[in-house]
């Protein structure tokens, strides 16, 4: 990609004992040994490879892309590390991609913090980073610096890492959950909770055998092709933790506007509604890792529902319900039933209920 | 999905509402004041939040949540005795989800995990069973919470860990039984009730004779209730027909799930290992005769209450909480001095607001809509 050109290569490390010691965060050869060995060699890219402290970007380069950064941040402790449908690595990739997505921006450039814990086996770290890279590949970014701790046992959960991105807006764009008003219109790109629920599962302590996997996606491809689609859209949001219902939430109150959803419209893939009816969990609150929220103008929707539709990641795209006056701040949703609820924000977690 | 699909059809909703509204226009008492029905189970609140059926019956109809919810009503001391048993460096605690967050006079067990308590969140009395065995330097206690419901599933798995002699695991036992407490609330002064729908998944352990006293002695319709949207308004409609005709019966309307007579190998499990106590202390109902169960002598080895020492302290509910006149459907919980200002699901005084079970959660959650319209 458009990184300042750098003509020296190194000689690439390698570790040749099978679990991660202490002695690999002490800074010296086992250190370079394990960095190179699993993030260099994965990531491999020119603004990476010479290792100095800090990647290094032509501001001309970044200023060809639009006329403001953006920049965000997110921490990935998820449990268990690997589950159906992704891994922490894709987890971290996929992340902080659409974060900046979202804004309107086109991600380029990722770094990556991993925190080790003692004892993790070198080939879980690989299999991470291997993931990180085919995400990246996906998203069409480069991880170009970043940094590794070794914890002692007990201090952290295996590998806990953290992902910042920077991606550049073009001037036209002004997305904002504040821009929300009466008439527009309430998009999602497809199945809601898959991966909230697909984690619950992968943990094990449900006795359930599901097999939903997580929709865990990087969204630039998708959202550059809504944008393309609906260019009046006001808002954008990634339906991570607390769910499509806390998004929703979140932007009547930064329109002062309120939001009605349709149940019946809501795209909810069987098995996930099996398991929320089990343990008594809402889906609307369950996390999603590759599902966006538009608030998009109504003579636009139509055209921004089937750029989604017509994308891999959009498939079961649909309008869910509109942006009415209202009570400002206030979520609604019409039942399959034919009543009307509050969706409110929760608490904390969603806890399952006893009976 | 099968078999719950069928229960949320709004085609036989409009059917059924159309029904219950002649009914309601054929009722005297409709003409002076709501007619008061209480759902006595959680699980009936549930529902009507969350399909919204408050909002579609007619304005003569007055739903009352009744002291279902088994985590509502645990009383402070109880959640300090966890606490304290949490507390100890040999203890993993177990409990179910909705129990983390119940508050104590000091702390919450989510407060006490964070000052360092191994507590675990399971969805089972087994799972707490197979942590024992897991861990066998470890002392494991189950935190046993709920009505009839539960109480068999917790009773055989005591039978489960006495048959293969497990010696480090033990139960909080903090059951409790519905027919005492109906009837507290039956004999409560400042009470007016028209009917009730009747707990379903008690019934379907316990079976529907245990409620003929709520007819015969109280002269009170109780239809016992399946879950699903369809389920309650068709059971609402059971108990008005009974008003219409001056009827006072036991009926059943989730006969599906509920056989009159209950289920025998579960009652053989509970009464097995559970015998009465004398009275159980209700977070807002105060103390209630005979509505909570202990383990009996013979399972002594499984009892935690046996076990371990604990404080055992009996603590008042604040002064300004008045979950107890919610409970009793004598306030709604909006009318509640302290709802939504000194207590919110961030911070509950009163557990009503912790489960989304309990009332004034539920409001909160998904309420406000037919409360704004009451209030304006």
């Amino acid at each position: 990609m458009n990184v300042m050109p750098v003509p020296r290569r190194r000689n690439i490390g390698r570790v040749f004992v099978p679990k991660v010691t202490l002695a690999h965060g002490g800074g010296g050869k086992a250190m370079k040994d394990l960095v190179d060995d699993v993030f260099v060699s994965a990531f491999d890219n020119a603004a990476l490879s010479p290792l100095e402290d800090q990647a290094r970007f032509s501001l001309a380069d970044l200023a060809s892309h639009g006329d403001r950064l953006a920049f965000t941040t997110d921490s990935f402790v998820v449990h268990p590390l690997f589950f159906p449908g992704g891994d922490i690595g894709k987890l971290a990739v996929c992340g902080t991609v659409n974060d900046l997505a979202v804004g309107g921006a086109r991600p380029l450039y990722l770094s990556c913090a991993a925190i080790v814990e003692e004892g993790v086996e070198v080939d879980l770290l690989r299999r991470i980073a291997a993931s990180m890279a085919e995400a990246a590949r996906d998203a069409g970014i480069e991880i170009v610096t970043g940094d590794t701790k070794v914890v002692q046992r007990g201090a952290c959960d295996q590998v806990f890492l953290t992902t910042t991105g920077i991606g550049v807006i073009r001037p036209e764009l002004h997305l904002g959950a504040d821009q929300a008003r009466p008439g527009d219109l309430v998009l999602v790109n497809g199945l809601l909770g898959d991966h909230g629920a697909a984690i619950l599962g992968a943990r094990g302590d449900m006795a359930l055998d599901s097999t939903i996997a997580s929709d865990c996606a990087p969204l630039n491809g998708l959202i550059d092709a809504l944008l393309a689609a609906a260019p009046g859209t006001r808002a954008i949001r990634d339906a991570t933790r607390g769910g499509v219902a806390t998004v929703l939430n979140e932007m009547a109150q930064a329109s002062q506007v309120s939001i009605a959803i349709e149940e019946r419209k809501t795209p909810l893939r069987a098995e996930v509604k099996a398991f929320c009816e089990i343990l008594g969990l809402d889906p609307l609150y369950l996390a999603n890792e590759g599902k966006i929220v538009a608030i998009v103008p109504p003579d636009e929707a139509e055209a921004a529902l089937m750029s989604m539709r017509a994308h891999r990641y959009g498939a079961d795209a649909g309008i869910i319900g509109e942006v009415r006056q209202g009570e400002p701040g206030r979520v609604s949703m019409h039942t399959v039933f034919g009543g009307t609820r509050i969706v409110d924000m929760l608490v904390g977690d969603q806890l399952p209920r006893i009976c | 999905m099968k078999y719950v699909e069928e229960f949320r059809d709004p085609e036989k909703a409009q059917i059924l509402l159309h029904e219950i509204d002649k009914l309601v226009s054929e009722i005297d008492i409709a003409k002076q004041r709501p007619i008061a029905i209480m759902e006595v189970c959680g699980g009936h609140t549930h529902s009507i939040f969350r399909y919204g059926l408050e909002g579609m019956l007619p304005k003569e109809i007055e739903l009352v949540h009744g002291p279902g919810c088994p985590v509502c009503v645990l009383p402070m001391g109880r959640v300090d005795d966890c606490v304290a048993i949490a507390a100890r460096p040999e203890v993993i605690f177990t409990t179910f989800g909705d129990a983390m967050r119940v508050p104590g006079s000091q702390k919450s067990l989510l407060q006490a995990k964070a000052d360092g308590a191994d507590v675990r969140m399971v969805y089972s009395p087994m799972d707490a069973l197979a942590l024992a065995r897991k861990n066998p330097e470890r002392e494991v206690v189950f935190f046993a919470i709920g009505f009839e419901t539960t109480i068999p599933s917790t009773a055989l798995t005591i039978q489960q860990a006495k048959a293969e002699g497990v010696k480090n695991f033990t139960v909080f036992s903090n059951h409790i039984t519905i027919v005492p407490t109906i009837k507290a609330i039956l004999d409560s002064p400042d009470l007016q009730l028209d009917g009730f729908l009747g707990p379903g998944h008690v019934s379907m352990v316990i079976g529907t004779q245990p409620y003929a006293f709520i007819s015969r002695h109280y002269k009170k319709p109780l239809v016992v209730a399946g879950f699903e949207p369809l389920d309650v308004l068709h059971s609402i409609w059971m108990v008005l027909k009974q008003i219409r005709e001056g009827r006072a019966e036991i009926e059943n309307q989730y006969a599906r799930i509920v056989p009159e007579e209950g289920n025998s190998p579960a009652l053989a499990a509970l009464s097995d290992v559970y015998e009465l106590r004398e009275f159980f202390e209700w977070r807002g109902l105060g103390s209630i005769d005979h509505s909570g169960v202990r383990i009996r002598a013979a399972y002594r080895d499984f009892d935690a209450e046996a076990r371990f020492a604990m404080p055992n302290i009996k603590i008042a509910d604040p002064k300004s909480c008045q979950c107890g006149e919610v409970l009793k459907g004598v306030i709604k919980p909006w009318q509640c001095k302290v709802f939504g200002t000194s207590c919110t699901p961030e911070a509950p005084l009163g557990a009503l607001m912790v489960s989304s079970e309990g009332a004034c959660a539920a409001y909160f959650q998904y309420g406000g809509i037919k409360r704004r319209e009451a209030v304006s």
